[in-house]
Formats: C-alpha cells, structure tokens, sequence
C-alpha cells in the first residue's frame, strides 16, 4: 500500500485512521487553497469557497472530535467512565480566554487597560493573583496543558491508589465537575461569573472576525486533531496501551504480574486531560464564548455517548461518533428544537442496547460478512 | 391561586352578612340612643370638643365604638353633605359603599363629591390611639386583646404606659402578662427614675423579642468619639449585661433553627436518596432517571390537584399513593425495557438510564409545559410553629421531617419484615446462589426497582411541598443523592439516613459562613475526598475475598 | 493485658534467631540499584526458608479466615497445601501476595522483605508469581500479548511506552510458548481458547515472570487427565530452580507431585508431612471424613 508511506508504522495496521487522517488533510488543504490562497493571489476571480460560518463550524466539531478522542482513551482502552471530561475541556477553554480577555486590552466598554469589563463592573480595583501571565500567550499555553493536567493528577492520584473504580469513579468525576460548574458561576471566583467570557476581539494581534484568522484557527484544529489522533494510536499501540487494556479487562491481574495499575492510569487520565484541554483551547477562539455552563455534567455525559455511538476503544470512532452527534444537534436544534432530546435519549438507550460496538462495529460486522459471503462463493 | 383568593372573599363576606344580620337583629333592639347622641358630635369643627366626644364614645362599651373609633383613625369616618349624617364608607372602584356608623349596615353606593371626610389632626389621632388600645387591651375577648398588644409592641408608645400598667392588673393570661411586662418595661427603660430604668433593662435582658434587643442597643449607643451618650454607669454595664444575655440566647436559637433547617434538608436528601439506595445498593444498578422518577412523582402530586381542586387538603393524601404508582409502574418499565438487558455492563446502564431521564423530562416539557406548574400547599401544611419570637419552624418542613421518617421506616420494615425484603437482601447477597434455591431473580429485580422507583416518586409530592415543579426538577437532586447513597456507604438504609442527615447539618451550618453555594461546594469536595479515603462509604460491608477478579 | 502481650510479641519478635535488622545489612548493592532497577530490594534466601509466615491472623468481620497460620516454605521446595473449603488457602495466598492485610503476625519474602508493608505489583516484581483459581488471562489480548506483559521486565509506565521487544525477549516468549503448547495459537485471542488452554496461558504468564516463589492456585482443575500429567511433570521440574506452593484438591494429582503436603483447617495447620503421613494422620481423617 502506497499510502502506508504517508503514515508512521504503528499506524500501517489502523485503516480506519488513515482514511479518516487524509479525509482530514484533503479538507484542509481545500479550504486552504479556496477560501485563503486563491482569494489572496486572484482577488478577481470568483472561485467556488466555503463559507466562513462553515469553516468555523467544522473548526468547533474537529475541536469536539479531539475531546472524544481523549475520553476513548480513558473510557474505551482503560475502562474509566469518567463523566468529568468537558471540566478539562472547559479549564483549557477557560485559560484561552484568560488570554483572549487581555488582548482587549482598553477596548472594552469600559475602556479599563487591565481590567477585564466585568470586573469594571463588579468595582473590583485590581487584577486577582491568577490573572498574571495570561497577556503571554506563551504562558497560557503551558496553562492549557497544566491547568488540567494537574487537576486530573491530583484527582487521579486520590481516587486511583484508593482504587475507586466503575460507576463510583464516574459518579466521583461528575460531581467534580458539578463542583466546579458551582464554583465558575460565583462572580466571586473572578472569572466572569453566570456570564463567562466573551467579547473577544483578537488573537496574537490578528482580529478574530477576520476570515483569515478563522481558517487559521480552523487549520490548527485540524492539525491538533491529527497530531492528538497520531499520538494517541502511538500510545495504544505500544505495549503501555496494552498494559492499559489489560488493566481494563483484569485489574487484578495485571497488579500481581507486577505493574502498579494506579501510575498507569494516572498517566492516561492526565494525558487525556491534557488533550481534553487542548480541544477547549481551540474551541474557545472559534465560538467566541467560554462560560459555566461548559461544565455542566450533561456536557460530559453526552461526550459519553459520541464515543458510544462512534464506537469504543477505536480512536477513528470517538472522532465519526463526535461528528455525526455534533452534526445531528446543529440539524435538530435548527429545525426541530423539540425533537433534540428525544433523538439524544433515544441515541443513548439505542447506542448501549443495539450498537455496543458503536458505528464502526456496525460496518465491521457488515464487511466481515461480506468478506465470508466471499469465501463462501469461493469454496462452493 | 386566584380562585382562591376569589373563594376567600367570598367566604369573607359571608361572614359580615351574617355578622350584619346578627347585630341588625341585636344591637338595634338594644338602645342605641348613646352612640346616636354622640356620632354627630364628631362633625364639630373644634378639636377639643371632638376630643371630648371621642372620649366619651370609647366609654361606651360597644363593639361599634370601637368601628367607629377605627373608622376615624383610617380617614373612613365621612358625612353626607346632603343631610350631615355620618358614614362610614368603603372605596369600591370609583365610588363610595356607605355604611351606617350605628349598626354597619350598608346604606348605599354614592359619588365622591357627596359625602365629606370628618378631620383629623395629630392630637386627636393620638387620643383615639390610646383609646383604642385601652379598649381592645382590657377587652372580654383574649385573641383581641393580643392582637392589640402586638401591635403596641411594635410601636411602644409612652403614653399607654398607664393603660398597660392597668391592663396588667386586670390580665388573667400568664403569656399575656408576660408580654404586657415586657411592654411596660421597653417604655420604662426611658423613664426618669434610674431604679425603674434597672429593673426594665434586667426584663428586657431575659426577653428575644426583637425590640428588646434594639431597645437595649439605642441604650447603649456611643457618639462620635465613641463614648457612650448614656452617662449612667450602672445603667451601661446593666444594659451590656442585658444585651449579652439576649445575644446568647439569641444565637441559641439561631443554632437550633440552622440545626432543624439541617435536618430538614437532610430529610429532604433522604428521601430522594433512599429509593437510589435500594437500586444501587440492593441491584447494583446505577439509574441516573431516578431524578426524573422524584419529578414524576411531583408532577403527579399537580395533576391529581387539577383533577380535584375543591379538596386541596385531601389531595395530597391522595397523591402518596399515586405517585407511587405512577413511578413506580415507570421504574419497572425501565427495568424491563432498559436495564435489565445491561445487567454487568453497569457503565452502559448509567449512560442508558441517562437518556431516559432525558426523554422523561421533555416528555414532561411536552405534555404539560416547559414552564415550572403551581403546586398548592393546603392549609393544614402553611403556617408555622412559633416557639418565641426569635425562633420558628415551617409546618412544612415538621411535616416533611416526619414523613421522611416514616418512609424510611416503612422500607427497613419491608425489608425486613416481608417475604420480598427477605427475597431481596438474598438476591443482593448471592445472585446465584438466591436463583438455586427457586427465588425468581428476575421477578425480584423487577420489584425492588418498582419499590425504590415507587419512593422517589413519594419523594416527589414532598418536594413538591418546597421547591417549584418544573421539568428540571429531578436534576438537581440526582447528584446530593448519589452522594448520599455513596457516603452512607452501599447495601445500608441506616448509612443513608445518616448521610443524609449529616451532609444536610454540614451543609446548613456552612452556610452562614460561607454562602449557600460555595457550603455546596465545599460539601462536595469533602465527599470527593471522603470517598477515596474509605471508597465503600461510612459504613462498609466487609466481606471474605475471594480468589480471581 | 493487652500492652503486656503487646511487649511479648516484640520479645519474640527481637528473639527470633531467623530475623535480620535492616540496619545490620550492608547496602553493597547500592550502586546496581541504578541498572537492576526490576529488583528493588534484593532476596536474600540463604539461611534457608524463603517464605516465612508466623502467627498470621486475618478475619472478616467476626469471620477468622486464618488463626495464628504458621507456615515456612523453602528454596526450591515444591509444597503442597490442602484442606477443606473455607480452611483459608485462598486467604493465605492473598496475605501472601499483598491482596488482604493480615491483622498480626509476621509475612517475610526472604529475610529482609516484609511482605506487609508492601504493594501487590512490588511483591510481584520482588519475585512472587501467583496464577489465581479461576484462570485470569487478558482477554481480548493474544497469547502473545498475554505472555509479553508478564514478562520479566522493568514495568514502569515510560519504560512501558517506548520498549520495543528484542529478539532474546521473543526468543523467551517463543520458548514459553513451546512449553505451555500453545505455539499454534500465538495470535488468536485469549478469550476463545478452551478453559484448560487458558489454565496453561496463566502457566505461562507465571512462567514469565520468571518468579523465585510460585503460587498456583487449583492448577487443574477442568483439565484432562494427559493434560494433568504434563502439568504435574511441569510443576516438579520447576522445583529447584523456584519454590512452587500449589493449592489442590485433586488428591491424585497432590499424591503425583508432592514431597510435603501441609493440612489446612480452620485458618491454621493442622498436620504437615508426606502424603502417606498425612493420610495416616487421626486429626486428618476427623477433619476429612468426621463431617
């Protein structure tokens, strides 16, 4: 297969990624030459281009696609449910519009240099401590990793060496983020209260409302999504990924030949939230928008079933489950706003009774009994 | 709700018709020469003359003197300028009712111009106060006579000092008397005479009555540079000692009241929690619906109040039991449908439960209303039980308490005491061993998840007692409960009662500290922490490990 | 009282003529430490017995699982422990392995190593291999999988994620494989082999680890009689080189392996001996028969 040549070889076996990689790659590559480089060297010519609002839509769906793909490694490869993913999400959303809210600098409503408008409003005189840092975006960078890379590692290292495991664990996460959707709604906690952060205007000196800055944003949406795809294929295929299936399927066992479980899982559940954080980063310049309601534990438990539906413990599936549900809410809210929680609850008990192997077990049963029709035709 | 209020001024009226009835029967066979005598006097323009009449009036010793007496005090007392006779009158939309002074009986509907209002002035208003509250204090009837001195205690006015004092002599109700020394003692803290000052200041220390306490800290107030305006020593340091005496036993019972809001919301916390408890602890089943099941069992409580809306008292009787059955027939459905084809995969349960609890709530939103519906609260369920000024609980939460209770006993019965609760702590043991010795698991499992779905749903008509019922409702309690049931530690009915109660104490005493959501908060992170420390909950089920998984 | 018998147990405890003080130990390999670092403390099995269990007590709640067990097995010896059910085996190769916490007495891998002061996956490591009675294997992973995470090697998380197999490493499993049969079934998944197939994976697992101490837990149960004879043949060619602890109630199978056979009964030894000893024993006969 010449394709192979393209991909590193722990991904040669991984058809379904190398398909879904280079749909990922042709896309961006046309919205790059259409909607950037043609514009830019022809402005006369009137070539067929995507529409911006689409470009920054398809953005947001690659950004929840890596968020699904951080949950299937811990929920589909290490067996953790954990209902608290959008709080990674959200912390790495909240610390880019930390950034965002310092690059208003005075073009506020208020026009304060420092403060950010709500503050303004809320007569608070001076920046709090945890606002330091954020006009570099150097510095929100590391935060985008470290923010919630350490609450996953503080949370994990509690719950995984007591070995809270199963529902527990999951109802542990969901409180967590209860917890913290409580916490971000207090206007006390200085970062925007009820109404979160918005108003952006640009990003690095370039104007969010610009075009160009949008598919730039898209591209490196695209760019992480694959980046964290290939990463992640590397860590399951490696022998830490089977340790960590291992674990999923016979903790136990795994403990007596002599790995210690919890460091394991500790080191998924930080990777993973570390990605989680990422996906918020880039999702929050797109939308233009970070407030509490992102942590709510709905948000979290729907992840759940884009993985579900997609199919477990496959990485391509967590990215067409995030895609099709996505896809499907835009759809139904636009047209049949009603009909949006009936389709998810039905989405859910249909995914878990029918489709326990998701969408891609769905096609995997399919070509699999085309390939013994085959086989059939060929002995008789 | 405007029926009601529709229904009760009906029944108000009904009652002055007959009360009309009753004294055009009575009082006007009486002879009412005096009240005629004097009634016109009041129209006199001279203020001391009105004065005069307006004593003698109050000597009279009939119910209408004192409609009369009122009447003037409001502004309601007028005369028709046809004929200077006196009304009473009653603003209705943009004319005048008019009442005959003498015996209240209605005399006609007329124009403002008709009829002119007989004055007032700072003088007279004040004699007719006095007046007044020296009849209704020392009148026959003793819920007039408290209804008074309420009112002269919140606006304790120096010159009833005599009045009261002679009241007091006359009273015969010991709480009555009480209140009428605390009366006379907030007028006397002003008095002339230091020793009278004392023994007021050492009768208002041992009283929580608000006043008392503002009383002693007008006492007690410091100008400018902080020195005390009072220059009496014996009376400061009195007065320091009276105010610390108050604020102790004030905080006593603002102790108490968190404590009982504690335990209110603890009951509240175990009744939504204790039918989780039965299908996650007994079945192991994580059912996130049963938070739509408690608000299915509230929005049954609002139907069968619609379909019965002249017995709101029974109605609610009436809906324990149905929405027992109505979440309990929708949690065995669940069961058969939903969970009991994802039996060991308790991750995939979780998610299924979870849509339907989704497609519960907008099968509510859909319906009946997105909107949050009116519950009403029977009268025998408002109101609340005043122990002292300072501290007074709900009838509500009492009642709540209680039935949070008695459900709670109910079950351990059923568990304990039945042949199913015997079934079902078997099948909660050993699965295996319970379908080897003839029990019919299946049959069991469908039965303890109707039972605990069935309580959720009684938990529903008493939350429905206390918040709004919306579409919503479910959701905020499905998180408290799961970690109720979780902190109590799983398969333990007795855990959950104690969870309950010592996470709704914990959370009511942070509150004043810290606020309401950030107790919430705080709460919650305890838990967290609480349950990766002892990961099986306050108390544990320890058991034989076997070998394997 | 309780302080009293609290002194007597560190008296005897002092007293013990096979203990070592950590502090009397000369740290010489300090320096392969750095190299070795699968071996985190190194056994020291030379004044024989190279598991010691005295006076251990386990209960739950109210349930004496083990009473006062006192057990010592040594180098290279090939041990057999019967009983009744409920007599404790099964609790005492959890004590062993660090999955239950003894309430008293003393657990020593070698003479220094205090087996409950330590986590289950460096009791492992220490050199301590268990297969459990119902055989666990991972099951969605291959024979190959199943065997290449058991083996001897540093199982740390980094080390895990960037390792790539040598040929000495494959050469190992190849054999392991030869030895449990399984070689034509390298890549299928474990959870479609037979259950006496999955009792030789779990062999193999254990094989491995290469572990100084095994404990096999109802090795053949669900297996054939020709299978019973390999494993037995498999066992007692193991011993010498490891200490092997089986746990069996197949009396046959214990009667064609074992040198000594140890009697549980209620949480303690009630008999130790060859078999024909042990069979002869009157206690034993009442245990076994007089119920």
């Amino acid at each position: 297969m010449i394709i192979n040549y393209f991909f590193p070889q722990f991904m040669h076996k991984d058809t379904g990624g190398k398909i879904l990689l280079s749909l990922l790659a042709l896309v961006t590559i046309m919205v790059i030459i259409f909607n950037f480089l043609i514009p830019l060297l022809l402005p006369e010519a009137s070539s067929w281009h995507m529409p911006t609002y689409m470009v920054t839509l398809l953005g947001k769906y690659l950004c929840l696609a890596l968020l699904a793909i951080a949950l299937d490694l811990v929920w589909g490869y290490c067996g953790i449910l954990s209902l608290g993913h959008a709080a990674f999400f959200a912390l790495g959303g909240y610390a880019m519009g930390m950034y965002l809210m310092r690059q208003i600098g005075d073009r506020g409503v208020y026009g304060d240099p420092v403060l950010p408008d709500f503050m303004v409003f809320l007569n608070w005189s001076e920046l709090p401590w945890y606002w330091y840092g954020f006009e570099s975006f150097a510095f929100t960078a590391l935060m985008i990793l470290l923010v919630p890379g350490l609450l996953a590692y503080v949370f994990g290292w509690m719950t995984f060496r007591s070995r809270v495991t199963g529902v527990y664990l999951s109802i542990m996460t969901q409180a967590l983020t209860y917890a913290l959707m409580l916490a971000f709604f207090r206007n006390e906690m200085g970062l925007g209260g009820n109404n979160g952060l918005t108003d952006f205007k640009d990003i690095l000196g370039f104007s969010l409302q610009s075009d160009s800055t949008r598919i730039v944003i898209f591209s490196l949406s695209a760019a992480a999504l694959a980046m964290g795809y290939i990463a992640s294929r590397f860590i399951v295929e490696s022998k830490l990924g089977k340790t960590v299936v291992a674990i999923r399927d016979a903790e136990l066992r795994t403990r007596f030949i002599g790995y210690k479980v919890e460091n394991f899982k500790l080191w998924i559940f930080v990777f993973s939230a570390m990605l989680a954080g990422v996906a918020g980063a880039l999702y929050v310049p797109q939308v233009g928008i970070i407030n509490p309601g992102e942590f709510s534990p709905l948000n979290s438990i729907e992840l759940a079933i884009w993985v579900a539906i997609g199919g477990r413990g496959t990485l391509f599936g967590a990215v067409i489950g995030a895609l099709i549900v996505n896809y499907a809410k835009t759809y139904f809210t636009g047209a049949l706003p009603e009909l949006w929680l009936f389709a998810l609850g039905t989405l859910f008990i249909v995914s878990t009774l029918y489709l326990p192997k998701g969408v891609v077990g769905l096609f995997e049963r399919f070509q699999n009994r085309t390939e013994n029709n085959k086989l059939e035709e060929k002995t008789a | 709700m405007k029926f009601i209020s529709q229904k009760n001024n009906l029944g108000l009226h009904l009652i002055y018709i007959i009360l009309c009835l009753i004294f055009a029967t009575n009082v006007s066979a009486e002879n009412n020469a005096d009240l005629e005598k004097l009634i016109p006097q009041l129209q006199v323009k001279n203020f001391k003359k009105k004065i005069a009449s307006v004593k003698q009036l109050a000597e009279i010793n009939k119910p209408q003197s004192i409609t009369i007496l009122e009447a003037l005090l409001d502004s309601r007392l007028y005369y028709q300028k046809a004929d200077k006779s006196v009304v009473i009158i009653q603003k209705k939309d943009h004319k005048y009712e008019i009442f005959s002074p003498l015996d209240n009986t209605k005399i006609g509907l007329v124009e403002k111009k008709t009829i002119k209002k007989i004055t007032t002035n700072n003088k007279l208003r004040k004699t007719i106060r006095t007046l007044l509250a020296q009849k209704k204090i020392s009148h026959t009837e003793l819920n007039i006579r408290q209804a008074a001195l309420k009112e002269i205690l919140t606006s304790s006015d120096a010159s009833l000092l005599p009045v009261l004092q002679q009241a007091k002599k006359n009273e015969s109700d010991e709480s009555q008397k009480d209140l009428l020394t605390l009366a006379i003692a907030l007028i006397e803290v002003d008095s002339k005479d230091n020793s009278i000052r004392l023994s007021a200041i050492k009768i208002l220390g041992n009283s929580v009555f608000p006043r008392a306490k503002g009383k002693l800290e007008q006492v007690l107030l410091t100008n400018d540079q902080g020195s005390f305006i009072e220059q009496d020593k014996d009376i400061i340091t009195a007065s320091q000692k009276a105010l610390k005496r108050i604020n102790s036993k004030l905080s006593l019972f603002s102790n108490l009241e968190t404590l009982f809001f504690g335990l209110s919301l603890g009951s509240v916390l175990l009744l939504a929690a204790i039918g989780l408890s039965i299908t996650f602890g007994v079945m192991g089943v994580i059912n996130m619906a049963h938070g739509e099941l408690i608000m299915l069992g509230a929005y049954t409580t609002y139907l069968v109040q619609q379909a019965m809306p002249n017995d709101i008292g029974l109605s609610l009787i009436v809906a324990i039991p149905a929405a027992f059955i109505v979440s309990g027939l929708f949690g065995i459905a669940i069961e058969r449908g939903v969970i009991r084809h994802l039996y060991g995969r308790p991750l995939e349960t979780l998610l299924a439960t979870f849509g339907i609890s989704l497609l519960l709530q907008q099968m509510v939103r859909t319906l009946i209303s997105a909107q949050n519906v009116p519950v009403i609260t029977p009268s025998w369920l408002s109101g609340s039980l005043v122990f002292n000024p300072a501290f007074a609980i709900t009838y509500n939460r009492i009642y709540i308490f209680f039935f949070a209770l008695m459900v709670f006993a109910l079950l351990m019965l059923i568990l304990k005491k039945t042949s199913l609760g015997l079934q079902v702590r078997a099948v909660a043991k050993n699965r295996s061993m319970a379908t080897a010795m003839g029990i019919k698991t299946q049959w069991v499992d469908s039965l303890t998840f109707g039972l605990g779905s069935g309580v959720a749903g009684v938990a529903g008509v008493a939350l429905s007692q206390l918040t709004n019922v919306g579409p919503n409702l479910g959701q905020a309690y499905i998180i408290d409960s799961f970690m109720v049931v979780v902190f109590g530690g799983v398969e333990n009915l007795w855990g959950t009662l104690v969870a309950a109660m010592t996470l709704g104490i914990t959370n009511k005493f942070l509150e004043p500290w810290v606020g309401a959501v950030m107790s919430k908060i705080i709460v919650l992170i305890f838990l967290i922490i609480f349950i990766q420390k002892r990961p099986n909950g306050l108390f544990p089920q320890k058991g034989r490990s076997s070998g394997g998984h | 009282m309780n302080s009293f018998s609290q002194m007597q147990d560190k008296v005897r405890d002092v007293l013990r003529r096979d203990r070592t003080f950590n502090h009397t130990i000369v740290e010489e390999n300090i320096f392969l430490q750095g190299t070795h670092s699968v071996h985190h403390n190194t056994l020291d099995a030379s004044h024989g017995p190279v598991l010691y269990l005295e006076d251990v007590s386990v209960s739950f709640d109210g349930f004496q699982a083990l009473n006062k067990l006192s057990l010592y097995i040594d180098d290279g010896e090939l041990r057999c422990i019967i009983g009744p059910n409920g007599a404790g085996k099964t609790t005492m190769m959890d004590v062993i392995t660090g999955k239950t916490r003894p309430d008293t007495g003393l657990v020593y891998f070698g003479q220094t190593m205090d087996l409950t002061q330590m986590a289950e996956h460096d009791i492992a490591i220490a050199g301590i291999g268990r297969k459990f009675q119902k055989p666990t294997i991972f099951p969605e992973h291959s024979v190959w999988e199943n065997l290449e995470l058991a083996m001897k090697t540093d199982k740390g998380v980094w080390h895990t994620l960037f390792t790539v197999l040598t040929s000495e490493q494959k050469d190992r499993i190849e054999e392991v494989m030869l030895i449990i049969g399984l070689q034509e079934l390298c890549y299928a998944r474990a959870d479609l082999l037979s259950h006496g197939q999955k009792q030789w994976l779990e062999i193999g697992m254990l094989l491995m680890q290469d572990p100084r101490v095994l404990l096999v837990d109802e090795p053949v149960a669900g297996m054939t009689h020709q299978e019973m004879d390999r494993t037995a043949e498999l066992l007692t060619s193991l011993a010498g080189k490891h200490s092997v602890v089986v746990v069996e109630h197949d009396m046959d199978f214990v009667r064609s392996i074992a040198s000594q056979v140890t009697v549980l009964h209620e949480g303690s030894v009630l008999a130790e001996g060859t078999m024909d000893e042990v069979q002869n024993n009157q206690k034993v006969i009442e245990v076994y028969l007089g119920e």
